[in-house]
């Protein structure tokens, strides 16, 4: 099964890390895909930038153009993966590593994948 | 990272709204900020402890209020409110309390913070040294280190500033359009002032100052998420982060200054760039100009040339002459003579130029730029003279080296030139 691994967490707090505390965050994450690589279950990896930067098109007759996020939230979707977890279990030690690498407070929301287009159509 | 460094990053990213709520409560900014220090305090015993609040802005607010309110009584001989074990465990009902006394107004609350900051009765410097410190929270110390002065000095510079407003009497009913856009074109400016103060640092101050440039980049976010829709303020953060990704390759190992066709363009920051573009984007979708659009307009197009002769000179000369309508002035005519030279020539850009001598006598930048058409013209004598007064302008030792060079190269030339002409 794949599994959308979805990263929320206060974007505030996120963007006040200095560059070396960011880059640290990063290495350690690093180390997790790393590992998860090597398995071959790691399929694509994505942070992405602040809902400042978001666009939101709304459907209807006439679909909607709004500036930033649809929803104003707490926590912010910061960057997803997409990973190859046999067992829910296996999502949530994938997310538990992520947890360890980087200790902010947000949360992880594991999302099983029910259609997926594959680069290149492969799977990860 | 530990549990502390944790506390520390959420303290920091609620600090523009609690103190703003707070100055609400209170209407005064002492108040507000020592309730706001209270409430860190008390949240760094109760937090790693307790855990963290679901909504820690909420819970700041209450706790600083409440604090500031038992000062109040103690101060009044009456009786103290309950210790604050009793609150730093909030049930619903006080944060919905909090919700309610601060998310309708939360905007205009921080808004209002802001623009007292950058009141048009401070003189620029302290517009940035109250907004340093009370918005973003950094330490007198470190505000007096980045202007060069002592600790002393920036307290007293600080507390006259806000004695100042406090004569001032910012009204805190909810502004209406026309005065919340005053405003927030104010508060625009201002986080722009803070910018250029990091930015435009040389020599010693470059590491002293580098903070400022992020710290003007996370205002500029905050009044983004303020004010979501703004194509000016999208306009600002693009221009502050397409200048910003520069910053790695802007000085070499010396600190002396790399111009921009010299700089090394893998060392921009690529994230940086990502982000300013894709706000210009959004911008540019509203169709409503300005002065911060055009010149993040500008930086867009330097950030896209992969090398420098990929430059798009002919479109930023357009955009400068745009920039020229929008907000005249000299110095603005003078870089779009930068632009003009690169793909008119150096004889176009100087005829731009001269008329701007009068206004711009005293100007560092003008006699530089001069000197370097007069240069590329080969006219020596009068680009030497242009580059001497240059120098006796210079603002920084980094600014006179930089026109030394030149001066330098037009001695070298004359030599090459006189030893052809001998031989």
């Amino acid at each position: 099964m794949l599994y959308a691994i979805l990263c929320y967490d206060n974007e505030d707090v996120v963007c006040s890390w200095t560059k070396d505390e960011d880059a640290a965050v990063m290495a350690k994450l690093a180390v997790v895909q790393d590992k998860l690589r090597k398995e071959g279950r790691l399929g694509p990896v994505a942070r992405l930038l602040p809902t400042t930067a978001a666009t939101t098109v709304r459907k209807g007759a006439e679909p909607l153009i709004l500036d930033g996020p649809f929803a104003e939230t707490k926590e912010q979707l910061l960057g997803f993966y997409i990973v190859e977890c046999e067992t829910l279990d296996d999502a949530v030690t994938v997310a538990k590593d992520l947890a360890k690498a980087s200790s902010s407070n947000g949360s992880y929301e594991l999302r099983p994948i029910g259609f997926y287009a594959a680069p290149e159509g492969r799977a990860p | 990272m530990t549990d502390l460094a944790w506390i520390d990053g959420a303290l920091a990213a609620a600090r523009p709204q609690a103190v703003a709520a707070l100055l609400r409560y209170f209407r005064d900014l002492d108040t507000a900020e020592e309730a706001f220090q209270d409430a860190c305090l008390r949240a760094l015993k109760a937090w790693p402890v307790n855990g963290p609040p679901r909504d820690p802005t909420a819970w700041l607010i209450m706790v600083g209020r409440n604090a500031a309110l038992d000062q109040v009584r103690r101060r009044a001989r009456q009786d103290p409110l309950p210790p604050e074990e009793a609150l730093s465990d909030l049930d619903d009902a006080e944060t919905s309390l909090a919700d309610r006394l601060d998310g309708s107004h939360y905007r205009d609350d921080v808004l209002r913070l802001l623009f007292i900051c950058c009141h048009p009765d401070l003189p620029p410097t302290q517009q940035i040294a109250l907004a340093l410190r009370i918005v973003s929270g950094i330490p007198v110390r470190r505000i007096a280190s980045a202007f060069l002065v002592g600790e002393a000095a920036m307290e007293q510079r600080i507390t006259r500033a806000k004695a100042r407003i406090a004569r001032a009497d910012v009204p805190f009913e909810a502004p209406g359009p026309a005065e919340r856009a005053e405003r927030l074109a104010a508060v625009a400016a201002m986080i722009y002032l803070v910018f250029n103060e990091g930015y435009s640092a040389t020599g010693e101050a470059v590491d002293e100052r580098a903070g400022l440039a992020d710290e003007a980049i996370r205002l500029a976010r905050l009044l983004l998420r303020l004010f979501p829709a703004e194509p000016e303020v999208m306009g600002l953060a693009a221009l502050l982060l397409l200048q910003h990704a520069r910053t790695p390759a802007r000085f070499d190992a010396d600190g002396a200054i790399i111009l921009l066709e010299d700089q090394d363009r893998t060392r921009w920051d690529g994230k940086l760039i990502a982000e300013g573009l894709a706000l210009l984007d959004k911008a540019l979708r509203h169709a409503r100009p300005g002065p911060y659009q055009v010149q993040a307009a500008i930086a867009a197009l330097q950030a896209r040339a992969d090398r420098p002769e990929d430059t798009d000179w002919r479109q930023i000369d357009l955009l400068y002459a745009t920039l020229e309508r929008l907000q005249p002035s000299p110095v603005v005519t003078l870089n779009r003579a930068v632009a003009v030279a690169k793909h008119r020539g150096p004889a176009d850009a100087l005829a731009l130029v001269e008329p701007l001598g009068e206004r711009l006598d005293g100007y560092f930048h003008f006699h530089g730029v001069r000197g370097a058409f007069l240069m590329q013209l080969g006219r020596r004598a009068e680009a030497r003279e242009a580059f001497g007064r240059a120098i006796a302008l210079a603002g920084s030792a980094a600014e006179a080296a930089h026109i030394r060079q030149h001066l330098d190269r037009l001695q070298a030339d004359a030599a090459v030139a006189s030893a052809a002409a001998s031989s």
